[in-house]
């Protein structure tokens, strides 16, 4: 069996998990196995919407226990279920759970782990993984020596594609004890808006941007056209009052929107490795040499506050929205 | 309380990347080496909890020679002491963590200390497997660090927010930029450093969960074209662009 763990979000499956989910339907009709999606939490409703994305299985494991996230439980969770199912592949979105609980599942499993990978393949009855390195300066081909393989897909990369399948329910035992870490507390962003690494759209500002106040067109124009805003390691590193969280680079957040809009970023070689894995890229500077033109689809030589506004405009009077 | 560091050399942010005549790993030549940025967060919290509190605070990296820069480094910014666990630092997360649960396990560390991920590898996983080898909690991408007595509480990034995380010690925190400001070593720091020995231990025998056969450069972006005109022009034009080619909206 391919078994993918999956997160519920207010009763649906999340995004990422559903890409994750119809990835494995793929591999598991190229492996020749079954699918199985596997939920964990205080309740699973909506677990059954898996079945839409080719589940032969629905794995649920409802408890107490596991109503706030513990990479102990969970891992105790998704381990038991690999080994009582005799699962040669376990698969989660690279989320911020997914990422925490999959390594250690893995070491439970005495599994190799291909971590935030951009593709996947049956090769020989194995799992192959294709994934970015040294921030998407590189791609590595990764084969396991394990039997059991375990692999988080990148949100964004893989479609989520409807494949109906049987579904077939059950319940497993949630697990019980004392539990080493727990979260204890959910400090969520007022805005409530999507993860730069999962966002669809991304408008990103660089030191040309000249203040944090700035900032304020770029997110008139993520809401007029349903993206998030993001910065390069030179704006949040330039005492701007911007949160390391909306760095994206090397050493921030590596994404890969369907649309970014580089906007005052000259594109040094370390923010380039965090967003060249964009479908389209959008480069407005006032540079006509700026590097960021290079891997831009389409460029803008202008200045950004006049051009942004202008779009920001333009999308509106066009009804343009994504997301 | 004592505190293990764990930190890896990788190649500096800069570094263009050129693939190996192996066709499988990174060409070294002209790398610059330095600390994983992600590790220094995580050292520097080490000697903050020493300052604060009283700590003894073990540098270790596993590797061959050069890695011993990583640990020279590390005694000048105020560790106790480094232990180089020698191997070729060439296995993958699972191999490097079954390394360091080897020299680990029966140490009496209260507290590891590593990046949420090495750069360049990209793998954000050597941190729980750890934990998971040693039996140990875990809290992983921390921005904010309390310690009370055997306990933990912790400020972990997640989607569009962050969550607290509480555990027992011993545990396995992984350092997320944001953390803290790391210092620079000062001269009596650099010259302490150099009467301090590295203590050197041939890595336990591991197995390899993942091996890397080929390592390749993304594909060339296809040439794009500049959009004319004033600004509004110019931000109408895109939009069309973007809608009719790309088919985004």
């Amino acid at each position: 069996m391919i078994l993918v763990f999956c997160e519920l979000k207010d009763g649906q499956i999340r995004k990422p998990s559903a890409e994750a989910l119809s990835e494995g339907r793929r591999l598991a009709d190229a492996a020749g196995k079954q699918l199985g999606a596997l939920f964990a939490g205080a309740s699973c409703t909506g677990a059954a919407e898996a079945a839409k994305y080719g589940a032969d299985v629905i794995l649920t494991a409802e408890g107490t226990s596991l109503a706030s996230y513990s990479s102990d439980a969970y891992a105790t969770v998704i381990a038991d279920a690999v080994k009582a199912k005799g699962a040669t592949v376990l698969l989660a979105a690279a989320t911020a759970v997914g990422k925490d609980m999959a390594p250690r599942a893995a070491a439970r499993l005495g599994a190799g782990y291909a971590s935030d990978v951009t593709g996947l393949s049956i090769v020989d009855g194995k799992l192959q993984a294709l994934r970015p390195v040294y921030a998407g300066k590189a791609f590595a081909t990764t084969s396991f020596a394990s039997a059991v393989q375990v692999a988080t897909t990148r949100p964004n990369v893989f479609a989520a594609a409807e494949k109906a399948s049987a579904g077939t329910m059950e319940a497993l035992a949630a697990p019980t004890g004392d539990f080493k870490s727990v979260v204890r507390e959910i400090l969520a962003k007022a805005s409530g808006k999507v993860d730069l690494a999962e966002a669809n759209v991304i408008v990103s500002g660089g030191r040309g941007m000249k203040d944090g106040a700035n900032f304020k067109i770029l997110e008139e124009l993520a809401d007029a056209i349903g993206g998030v805003v993001g910065a390069s390691r030179a704006a949040v590193d330039a005492g701007w009052g911007l949160p390391h969280s909306m760095q994206v680079g090397q050493t921030g957040k590596v994404v890969s929107p369907t649309l970014y809009i580089a906007c005052g970023i000259s594109g040094a070689i370390q923010h380039i490795a965090g967003m060249s894995g964009s479908k389209f890229i959008v480069a407005i500077n006032k540079d006509p040499e700026a590097p960021i033109f290079k891997l831009a689809n389409y460029g803008i030589v202008g200045d950004l506050f006049e051009v942004v506004p202008e779009l920001t405009k333009a999308a509106k009077a066009l009804g343009i929205g994504s997301n | 309380m004592k505190i293990l560091v764990a930190l890896k050399q990788v190649p500096d942010t800069e570094t263009k990347i050129k693939v190996a005549a192996d066709g499988r790993s990174l060409d070294p030549a002209d790398v610059k080496w330095i600390t994983s940025p992600y590790d220094e967060y995580a050292l520097e919290e080490a000697i903050r909890t020493k300052e604060a509190k009283g700590a003894e605070v073990v540098a270790l990296s596993v590797g061959g020679d050069s890695a011993k820069d990583v640990l020279k480094n590390a005694l000048a910014l105020g560790a106790d002491s480094a232990v180089l666990l020698r191997g070729d630092g060439q296995g993958d997360a699972y191999a490097v963590a079954q390394i360091i649960a080897g020299y680990a396990r029966d140490k009496g560390f209260d507290l590891i200390l590593c990046g949420n991920k090495g750069l360049g590898g990209d793998n954000a996983a050597m941190g729980p497997m750890l934990a998971e080898l040693l039996g140990v909690a875990q809290a992983n991408v921390i921005v904010m660090l309390e310690l009370g007595e055997g306990t933990f509480k912790a400020e972990r990034e997640t989607e569009g927010g962050s969550e607290i995380v509480a555990g027992n010690l011993p545990a396995v925190i992984t350092a997320q930029k944001g953390l803290n400001e790391p210092r620079y070593a000062s001269l009596k720091g650099i010259m302490a450093a150099k009467k301090k020995t590295i203590e050197e231990v041939d890595a336990v025998a591991v197995t390899v969960g993942t091996q890397t056969i080929a390592l390749a450069l993304p594909p060339e972006r296809p040439a794009g074209r500049k959009l004319e005109g004033d600004a509004a022009a110019q931000a109408t034009a895109l939009l069309q662009a973007l809608k009719d080619e790309a088919k985004v909206f």
